[in-house]
């Protein structure tokens, strides 16, 4: 299946090697299902999910389905990480109760939006909510500014979810993932 | 248009999950929240039953994540029309991946029960059946008679292709049969019954 995203600048981020340390540290955690809403700043890690036998990725329609499969995942004995932007935040508020009731072990890394040299507005409100939207709902989150230390943190946030049944958002900033490009 | 116009008499939900679940094997369950919950505890409580009491929308996802992590094993996911219907796209995202051991069964009575019987989408003549097949389910059919439902039960078991199936049941709301409630109970046993660990 051709998952690629056509955007102006998904090649400039694509090189960016902390995806393939995110990459690595999914691997090394012996990650099975990457479900998924696409963003450019998960592009190279979607491209790769996919190319790899191991591992299967699941397009979503909407982020709160993802919350859902990650829960099946784990109760079958498989490990989920749900990649989503910022903005698809807010739209798992309820599904969340599923993890908390059940203390699943939950991971979603969270590509931001509306934070950092912003040209839509329309990505500031849930930009400015995403962070106290997953801590209302029992997730802890960390936030990751430089690209050194994307790897040791999702790795961290791996061993958080899965050795002791944390829910745990990593958020990647825009600084970090970089500025879009409108000129094209 | 299937649901508004229907003539001929629905089922008993009761008596159509009994059928779904009997001599049920290596069969992992999950069933949606409300009536689609209670029908399957008052079928029987079982280690392989997964009940939600919430997350609505999801219990078709849930069954689809189980059913890529345990491949050998038939799933069956039990739900109504509404926790189905706020949980449509992920009828997609399941389309697209199509799991062989995955059977997607909704007791559609049109109706909202838990809530007081409005009508649903489903009552009003939105087809699931026809958007099941659309999105890709290797197979997708109505079950109308109490004969069907033998039938139906040897194929959700048979790992042939990830399926769905609408069962037409009658609006009413017997009385409730409630499975347990603790969330972290319900997915340690149902790991356990797998030979999976428990943190």
């Amino acid at each position: 299946m051709n998952q690629s995203t056509k955007h102006a600048n998904v090649t400039d981020l694509a090189s960016a090697p902390w995806h393939d340390d995110i990459f690595a540290a999914l691997k090394k955690a012996k990650v099975r299902q990457v479900p998924y809403v696409p963003d450019a700043g998960h592009a190279r890690l979607i491209e790769r999910v996919h190319a790899d036998p191991e591992m299967r990725g699941i397009v979503l329609t909407t982020e709160e389905e993802g919350v859902a499969v990650a829960c099946g995942a784990w109760l079958g004995g498989e490990r989920a990480v749900l990649l989503l932007q910022s903005s698809g935040v807010g739209n798992c508020i309820n599904m969340l109760s599923l993890v908390g009731n059940c203390r699943f072990p939950f991971l979603a890394l969270v590509t931001m939006r509306g934070e950092w040299a912003e040209f839509n507005p329309w990505q500031v409100p849930m930009a400015r909510a995403t962070q106290g939207t997953l801590e209302l709902m029992g997730v802890t989150v960390l936030r990751v500014d430089k690209a050194e230390d994307v790897g040791e943190t999702v790795s961290a946030a791996l061993d958080s979810a899965f050795n002791s049944d944390q829910a745990v958002a990593v958020l990647l900033s825009q600084r970090l993932i970089g500025r879009k490009s409108w000129t094209r | 248009m299937s649901g508004s116009d229907d003539t001929s008499t629905p089922l008993d939900r009761r008596a159509a999950v009994r059928a779904l679940v009997a001599e049920r094997g290596d069969l992992l369950v999950v069933a949606g929240l409300g009536s689609s919950a209670y029908d399957l505890a008052a079928a029987g409580d079982h280690p392989a039953n997964f009940y939600l009491w919430g997350a609505m929308g999801g219990a078709a996802l849930m069954g689809f994540g189980l059913a890529l992590a345990q491949p050998t094993r038939p799933v069956l996911v039990i739900t109504g029309d509404g926790e189905q219907l706020m949980g449509l796209g992920g009828l997609a995202t399941i389309g697209v991946q199509r799991p062989a051991n995955l059977t997607v069964v909704v007791l559609d009575n049109g109706h909202f029960g838990e809530t007081g019987m409005q009508r649903s989408h489903t009552g009003l003549g939105v087809d699931l059946v026809a958007v099941a097949m659309a999105c890709g389910f290797a197979w997708a059919h109505e079950v109308k008679a109490a004969d069907d439902l033998t039938a139906l039960a040897r194929r959700s078991r048979s790992k042939s292709g990830c399926g769905f199936a609408r069962v037409v049941v009658a609006a009413e709301n017997p009385p409730r049969v409630l499975p347990p409630r603790d969330g972290v109970h319900l997915k340690h046993r149902f790991r356990q019954e797998l030979g999976l660990g428990v943190s």
